[in-house]
């Protein structure tokens, strides 16, 4: 078993194609070529670093601005999980915990641990960090749920007087915050998972 | 499937996880290929590929349209009763900084699904037809990949679900006819987007490329 790189080849990520190593774009689907993007981490540090930031005031700004004839109120992306399994819609209330909170920072995390087991050249279960980058590349855009409610709420709720939804300073933190973490995703190069290992690891009898 | 140097190289084809060669055999619809070291899918052909795929651009079109003019939503609260269309939502950040969130949300909601509909449709029309590939067929096809994970209908069809709730408490909120449209639509796409094999149709484009243009009829003057 050998890698493109070994044979001086240089696969196309787009279409699985094989060109030789000096090739810089793809002759069949166009894609740039890069044997390894010697960028990738950079670029994934640099996007994570932005989602994060991102996603600090995402939960400290409230997301929606609610006001009906007698009352004012603000909820923020925690705050609004909480009423919802106060009125006792606890599946409802826990999509939106999962969507805004537990994706989110599940994929902090397992970003900056890729990023980390690549720098220090890891050898420990490929297969599973593979697994663990599809996950994320998966589920990343599903936090963009809380993101539609307050569009779909604000388009809706505006009853004059009786009732009007508007859009916080968090709805925007979020959006940004979840683009900058699929940017960061994407730029991770999973080929790099491989380069330090021995060809043969982790592969069934050919 | 080991390799060695002595394969052509447009047999060849490399894992675009993990780098590794493999030659490409045609294997039957409804078998998968997989990478040996990293067990990325490669290869997964399907009966009826590209009539699949043609489906599932149209199915996306309708979606699309339905959705942006049928009202799908509305809500009932002290004798006042206001529907939405999926274009009042995409629009509904009127102010401030929050014209980005307006923007993306067009863009994710209505206008990269519609573009990838087109791209998709263009790519693979002549393939179910079995005519040459149309100029750019391959540029299309390839935008219409990497726009996949910006196309967010059932994200949005889930978003709706959770809006429902959150205004138990204020007032009453019905679907339209065109939202459950729209569900039964998304679960199609979803299928048929899982299904796609992208090496298949790669190859097919480029045997499609390969046929000749059809001659015009050719009027012989005497
Ligand atoms: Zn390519
Ligand atoms: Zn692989």
């Amino acid at each position: 078993m050998t890698t493109a790189r070994e044979e001086g080849l240089v696969t196309c990520r787009t279409c699985a194609r094989v060109w030789p190593g000096t090739a810089e774009a793809c002759g069949r689907c166009g894609a740039r070529l890069s044997s390894r993007d010697a960028l990738s981490l950079q670029r994934v540090w640099a996007w994570w670093i932005a989602g994060v930031a991102c996603y600090i005031p995402a939960n400290l700004y409230p997301m929606l601005v609610t006001e009906t004839l007698t009352s004012r109120s603000e909820s923020t992306i925690i705050g609004g999980a909480i009423d919802i399994a106060k009125h006792g819609d606890l599946g409802i209330a826990l999509i939106v915990l999962i969507a805004s909170v537990f994706i989110p920072v599940v994929k902090f995390i397992a970003i900056a641990y890729l990023g980390l087991s690549v720098k220090l050249r890891s050898q420990q279960t490929p297969v599973g960090r593979m697994h663990l980058f599809e996950v994320i590349e998966f589920i990343g855009r599903w936090s963009m749920i809380d993101v539609f409610v307050v569009a779909i709420l604000s388009a809706l709720v505006q009853l004059s007087v009786v009732a009007s939804i508007q859009p916080g300073p968090a709805a925007l933190a979020f959006a940004l915050s979840v683009i900058f973490t699929m940017f960061s995703a994407k730029s991770f190069d999973p080929r790099l998972i491989w380069d330090y290992l021995p060809t043969r690891a982790g592969s069934r009898a050919p | 499937m080991t390799v060695t140097s002595d394969v052509p190289r447009a047999d060849l084809i490399g894992c675009p996880n993990c780098d590794l060669l493999h030659r490409a055999k045609p294997i039957a619809e409804g078998e998968r290929a997989v990478c040996q070291r990293c067990h990325t899918v490669l290869i997964a052909p399907r009966a009826a590929a590209y009539s699949r795929a043609l489906a599932l651009s149209v199915a996306n079109l309708i979606l699309v349209t339905a959705a942006v003019f049928h009202p799908f939503l509305e809500i009932h609260a002290a004798g006042i009763v206001n529907r939405v269309s999926l274009l009042d939502v995409a629009t509904s950040f009127g102010t401030g900084a929050l014209v980005v969130v307006t923007v993306t949300s067009v863009a994710m909601i209505l206008l990269v699904p519609l573009l990838r509909a087109l791209l998709l449709a263009y790519a693979l029309t002549p393939l179910a037809l079995q005519h040459r590939a149309y100029a750019g067929a391959r540029w299309a096809f390839r935008v219409a990949q990497e726009l996949k994970p910006w196309a967010m209908t059932e994200i949005f069809v889930i978003g709706c679900a959770v809006a429902l709730v959150k205004v138990a408490g204020l007032a009453r909120l019905n679907f339209g006819p065109a939202f459950w449209m729209f569900i039964a639509l998304s679960a199609f796409v979803i299928l048929v987007d899982r299904s796609l094999c992208t090496w298949s149709i790669w190859s097919a484009l480029d045997e499609a490329e390969k046929k000749p243009r059809r001659q015009p009829a050719r009027r012989v003057r005497q």
